[in-house]
C-alpha cells in the first residue's frame, strides 16, 4: 500500500459518537463480514490434507494416506472425497476399508471409480 | 508406573510397549481458582496446591509454602531431543507449568505431511505420533505425581494443518496453536489453501476439545515498532476467534495470544496497559493467553527477567487465563533446562506476590488511559472497514495491509503482501463436487452422507464403524523410520550417563558437558570478549564461545559471560558428602523453648578470632538460635576452654556451643576433647550438651572427639536449636 500519513482524526469522525458498547458492536459486524466469505470456502473447497486427514481418521497410517491421496489426485478424484472413494470401493467389492484404500494407494480399481463417481453421479 | 520424588524417570519404561499406550484423558483443563489459606497467609487468585512440588526459595522462611496461582501456566520445551525434554516437562511441573508447550522443529511447516518415528530436531522437535505419545504417557504419570492435570501443546500450523488437528485429537494433544493468518504472513503458506485446511483442523480441535490459542502475537515479533501494530492486532485476533466460532470451536476453547507489544526502555505500561484493556474488552467472551515480550530481547537474562515481571504487571492489572512464560535466555540461545524453570519462577512469584491487586486499586476510567484505549480500537475498526472497501481479506493481503511498520491509519508501505495463487499450496484447494462424501467425525463443510444413509447425517462415521477417535484400536502407529536418525541411537551415545554413578554438567541434553563462566576484565568490550573466550580455552573448556557481554564503563570493565564444553566425567562414588543435619518444624521448637527456657553459652575457643560463624548461628537478625527464644551468653573471642565450662556451671546453662576456625594441626578438634575432658573434671558432663562448629568441622569427627555434635560449613540456627532441643528433650527423659 502507499505510504499515507496519520489521518485518524479525520477518519474517525464516524465513530467517535458511538459508545464503547456500540463501538464494539460495530467491530464484531464488520469481522463477521470479513470472514463469512472464507469460511464458505471452507464448506465449499477441500485439499489434500484434508483428504489425508480423513484417511488417517479412517485408520491408515500416515504413509498409507499420502499414496492414496496422490493417486486419486492424479485422477482427478478428490473432489469425490478420498474416504468416499475408499469407501465405494470397499462397499462394491466387498472389500475391508484398509484393504481398499491399500488397492487405491497402488492405483489399482481407479478406472472402476472413475466410472461409477464421475460418469454416473453416485 | 508410579514416579516418586526421590527416583528418576525412567525413559526406556517410557518407550516400550509405545504401541499400545493410550493416553488417560482428552481435552483442556483450567485450574480450579479458588480463595486460600496457606499458612499465615490468604490467597484471592489461587488454585489448588500441589502434592509434590519446589517451592520459592523464601519459602524456607515462610512455612515452605507453595502456593499456585490461578492463570494455567506455560513452559515452552523443545531442545530437540524429546527424550531429555521429558526430564524438563518433570522440573517444570514441579516449579508450576501445567501447560507444557512443544515447538515443532524448524521446517516443519512446510512439511507435505505427517513425519515419523524419532529423528532429532532443530530449535524444536519433530513432532511424531510416537513423539506425542511418549511425552504424552510421561506427562500422564508426571501429572499424576503433582496432582495436577497438565495440558500438553503444539502447533496445527502449515501445509498438514488437517493431519495434525486429527494426529493431536488421537494421542490426547489438549491445547494448539492454530491460526491460518500465521501460514499466510509468516510461513508464505498460500492464503486460499490456509483458509480451507484451517476450518477442517479448527472443527477436529472442537471435537476433541482442544484449547486453541492464535498466532498474533508474531506481528509483534515481526514489526519493526512492534507497539504500532496494536491496532492490526485486534484485527487478526478477530478473523481468527470469529473465524474458529464459525467452524465449531466454543468461545471458551478460543485464546488470543497477546503480548505487550512494547518493552523498556520504552515507557512499558503506558503504552502497554492500554492496548491490553483494549483488547480484553473488545474480546471479553474469550479466553486471554498472555504472552511475554520477546521482541526487544537481548542476551541480558537479567533484562528480560525484568520485563517480563512487567508483562506479568500486565496480566495483574487486567486478566490471563494462560500465563506464558518465556525463558531469559531464549535471546541467546535454544532454552535451557535451568532458565525455563526460572522463568517459572519467575511467573510463580510476581503472580503470588500481585495476589489480588486489583481489589486495591482502580484503573481509571477517564483521561489518558481511557483515550488511548478508545483510540486503539477505532483505529482497528478502521482498519476492518478499509479491508472490506478493497474487497475482502485476501484483497487486503494482497495489497500488504498487514504487518506494515505505521499506527494504522498510517501506512509506512512495508507490509508483509502474498499473492491469492502464491506461496506454497498455490492453486492446491479442490472444489467439492456434489457427490463429495467424507465419512469421518469432525469434518467440516459439505458432506454428502444421505447418498449412501440418510441416517448417517449426523455421524458419517457410521458408514465404517466409526473411526479412530471412538475406536483408537484402529490408529496405524509407525514407530521408526530412520534407522540412522532415532531415539534409541541417541539413548545409547548417553547410556553410560544414564542411572549410572557418572555425571557431567548438562544445560539441555543429558551430559552435554556444557557450563557457562561469568567473567569480569578491566578491559573495553572488545578486548575482554576476547580475554573471556581465552580463558575458557585455559581452563581446558572446549567449543568455547561468549553468550553475553555488557559494558560497566568503556574503558574501565567489561562483564562477559561464556560458555564451553567440560571433558571430564565426575564419579559419584569419588564424592565425599556432606552428613545431612536434621531439622525439626520451627513452630515445635518455639513451643519446646517456650516450656523449657535453654541458656547457652557460646564464644571462639583457643587462640581463635573468627566470630563472623558463630554470630551467624546465634543473632536473630540472621535466623540464630536466639530466634527460637533461647538465651545465650557470648563470651568474644579466643575464650580459654576452661572458662567455658566455669561460665557455664555460674550461670546454669544447659549448653556450650564452641566454635573454632583454625584447624592448624588438628588444634580444633583437640580443644573439643579438652573441652570434654574439663566438663568432666568438673562433674557436669552429663548435664552439659557440648557443640562445636567451624567451617573445618566435620560432624563424625566431632563426635569422635566427644563433642554431642558438631556443625561444619553451611550450618544454620535452625540446624543448632533443632539438635539441641531433641538432646535436651532426650537428656530429660533420662533424668526422669
Amino acid at each position: 500500500m502507499n505510504e499515507r500519513k496519520d489521518d485518524f482524526k479525520k477518519r474517525r469522525e464516524h465513530l467517535k459518537n458511538m459508545s464503547d458498547e456500540e463501538l464494539k458492536s460495530y467491530f464484531y459486524e464488520l469481522a463477521d463480514k470479513m470472514v463469512s466469505p472464507l469460511v464458505d470456502l471452507g464448506r465449499k473447497y477441500t485439499s489434500k490434507s484434508i483428504e489425508r486427514s480423513v484417511l488417517l481418521r479412517m485408520g491408515f497410517s500416515s504413509i498409507e494416506s499420502k499414496a492414496i491421496v496422490d493417486k486419486l489426485a492424479e485422477n482427478n478424484l478428490l473432489s469425490k472425497g478420498a474416504g468416499h472413494c475408499v469407501y465405494r470401493l470397499s462397499r462394491d467389492k466387498g472389500l475391508e476399508i484398509r484393504d481398499a484404500g491399500i488397492l487405491l494407494g497402488e492405483g489399482k480399481h481407479i478406472d472402476e471409480l472413475k466410472e461409477v463417481l464421475v460418469h454416473n453421479g453416485t | 508406573m508410579e514416579l516418586k520424588p526421590n527416583n528418576k524417570l525412567d525413559i526406556h519404561n517410557i518407550l516400550n510397549d509405545l504401541e499400545n499406550y493410550r493416553p488417560k484423558r482428552k481435552g483442556w483443563t483450567w485450574r480450579n481458582k479458588q480463595t486460600m489459606k496457606l499458612g499465615a497467609f490468604e490467597y484471592k487468585q489461587a488454585s489448588e496446591s500441589l502434592k509434590n512440588s519446589v517451592p520459592l526459595p523464601s519459602a524456607a522462611y515462610l512455612g515452605n509454602i507453595d502456593p499456585q496461582p490461578d492463570a494455567v501456566v506455560t513452559a515452552e520445551i523443545a531442545s530437540g531431543r524429546f527424550e531429555d525434554d521429558i526430564r524438563r516437562m518433570r522440573m517444570a511441573a514441579y516449579h508450576g507449568a501445567d501447560h507444557i508447550m512443544v515447538i515443532r522443529t524448524a521446517g516443519q511447516s512446510h512439511f507435505d505431511g505427517l513425519l515419523e518415528g524419532t529423528p532429532q530436531g532443530v530449535g524444536g522437535i519433530p513432532i511424531t505420533r510416537k513423539q506425542l505419545r511418549a511425552q504424552r504417557k510421561a506427562l500422564d504419570y508426571i501429572e499424576e505425581e503433582v496432582g495436577r492435570p497438565i495440558n500438553y501443546h503444539s502447533y496445527v500450523s502449515g501445509v498438514a494443518g488437517p493431519e495434525i488437528a486429527v494426529l493431536f485429537t488421537e494421542e490426547g494433544v489438549n491445547g494448539a496453536h492454530q491460526d491460518p493468518q500465521y501460514n499466510v504472513l509468516y510461513r508464505n503458506i498460500n492464503m486460499v489453501r490456509s483458509f480451507v485446511d484451517a476450518a477442517e483442523s479448527k472443527k477436529v480441535l472442537a471435537y476433541a476439545d482442544i484449547a486453541q490459542i492464535d498466532g498474533a502475537h508474531n506481528a509483534n515479533a515481526t514489526a519493526r515498532d512492534a507497539w504500532k501494530v496494536m491496532p492490526e492486532l485486534l484485527v487478526q485476533h478477530a478473523i481468527n476467534s470469529v473465524y474458529s466460532e464459525k467452524a465449531g470451536i466454543k468461545a471458551e476453547n478460543i485464546c488470543l495470544s497477546s503480548v505487550p507489544p512494547a518493552a523498556p526502555p520504552s515507557p512499558d505500561l503506558k503504552l502497554n496497559l492500554p492496548y491490553a484493556i483494549a483488547l480484553r474488552e473488545f474480546f471479553d467472551k474469550y479466553k486471554i493467553r498472555a504472552q511475554m515480550n520477546t521482541k526487544y530481547m537481548d542476551s541480558s537474562t537479567r533484562e528480560a527477567t525484568v520485563t517480563h515481571v512487567l508483562n506479568l504487571l500486565i496480566s495483574r492489572l487486567t486478566s490471563a487465563d494462560i500465563q506464558s512464560t518465556i525463558t531469559p535466555d531464549e535471546g541467546r540461545n535454544v532454552p535451557w533446562h535451568v532458565y525455563n524453570i526460572e522463568a517459572l519462577d519467575t511467573t510463580k512469584q510476581s503472580m503470588v506476590g500481585m495476589d489480588d491487586l486489583l481489589s486495591m486499586i482502580d484503573i481509571k476510567d477517564k483521561g489518558y488511559l481511557y483515550d488511548k484505549k478508545r483510540e486503539i480500537q477505532e483505529r482497528a475498526v478502521l482498519m476492518m472497514e478499509e479491508i472490506l472497501e478493497l474487497g475482502g481479506y485476501f484483497k487486503a493481503v494482497e495489497a500488504g495491509m498487514f504487518v506494515d511498520s505505521g499506527e494504522y491509519p498510517e501506512r509506512n508501505s512495508d507490509g508483509i503482501m502474498r499473492e491469492i495463487d502464491g506461496g506454497i499450496g498455490a492453486n492446491s484447494v479442490v472444489e467439492r463436487d456434489d457427490n463429495y462424501m467424507a465419512p469421518v467425525t469432525a469434518h467440516f463443510g459439505y458432506n454428502n452422507v444421505e447418498q449412501y444413509d440418510e441416517s448417517a447425517k449426523d455421524n458419517p462415521a457410521k458408514l465404517i464403524d466409526g473411526t479412530t477417535f471412538e475406536n483408537p484400536d484402529k490408529i496405524q502407529y509407525i514407530d521408526e523410520l530412520d534407522e540412522t536418525d532415532n531415539v534409541y541411537l541417541r539413548l545409547k551415545d548417553s547410556e553410560k550417563y544414564r542411572n549410572s554413578d557418572l555425571l557431567k554438567p548438562e544445560v539441555e541434553w543429558l551430559a552435554d558437558g556444557v557450563v557457562t563462566v561469568d567473567l569480569f576484565f578491566p578491559a573495553p568490550k572488545k578486548v575482554a570478549v576476547e580475554a573471556a573466550v581465552a580463558t575458557g580455552r585455559k581452563m581446558n573448556l572446549s567449543d568455547v564461545e561468549a553468550i553475553h557481554s555488557e559494558v560497566l564503563h568503556p574503558s574501565e570493565g567489561t562483564r562477559v559471560q561464556i560458555k564451553g564444553r567440560v571433558n571430564f566425567d565426575i564419579n559419584v562414588n569419588d564424592l565425599e558428602l556432606p552428613e545431612e543435619l536434621d531439622t525439626i518444624d520451627e513452630d515445635i521448637i518455639y513451643d519446646y523453648v517456650k516450656k523449657n527456657p535453654l541458656k547457652v553459652i557460646a564464644g571462639t575457643g583457643g587462640d581463635d578470632e573468627h566470630s563472623v560463624g558463630i554470630r551467624e548461628v546465634l543473632d536473630i537478625k540472621h535466623g540464630g538460635i536466639e530466634k527460637y527464644g533461647i538465651k545465650y551468653s557470648y563470651l568474644g573471642t579466643s575464650v580459654p576452654i576452661e572458662k567455658f565450662v566455669d561460665a557455664a556451671i555460674e550461670m546454669d546453662a544447659d549448653a556450650i556451643m564452641m566454635s573454632t576456625i583454625i584447624s592448624h594441626d588438628e588444634v580444633h578438634y583437640k580443644n573439643m576433647q579438652k573441652l570434654h575432658d574439663y566438663a568432666v573434671e568438673k562433674g557436669v558432663r552429663d548435664k552439659l550438651i557440648l557443640l562445636a562448629g567451624g567451617t573445618q568441622v566435620i560432624p563424625e569427627l566431632a563426635r569422635k572427639n566427644s563433642m554431642d555434635q558438631g556443625f561444619g560449613r553451611g550450618s544454620n540456627g535452625h540446624q543448632v536449636a533443632s539438635f539441641l532441643v531433641k538432646q535436651h528433650k532426650a537428656m530429660k527423659n533420662d533424668e526422669n
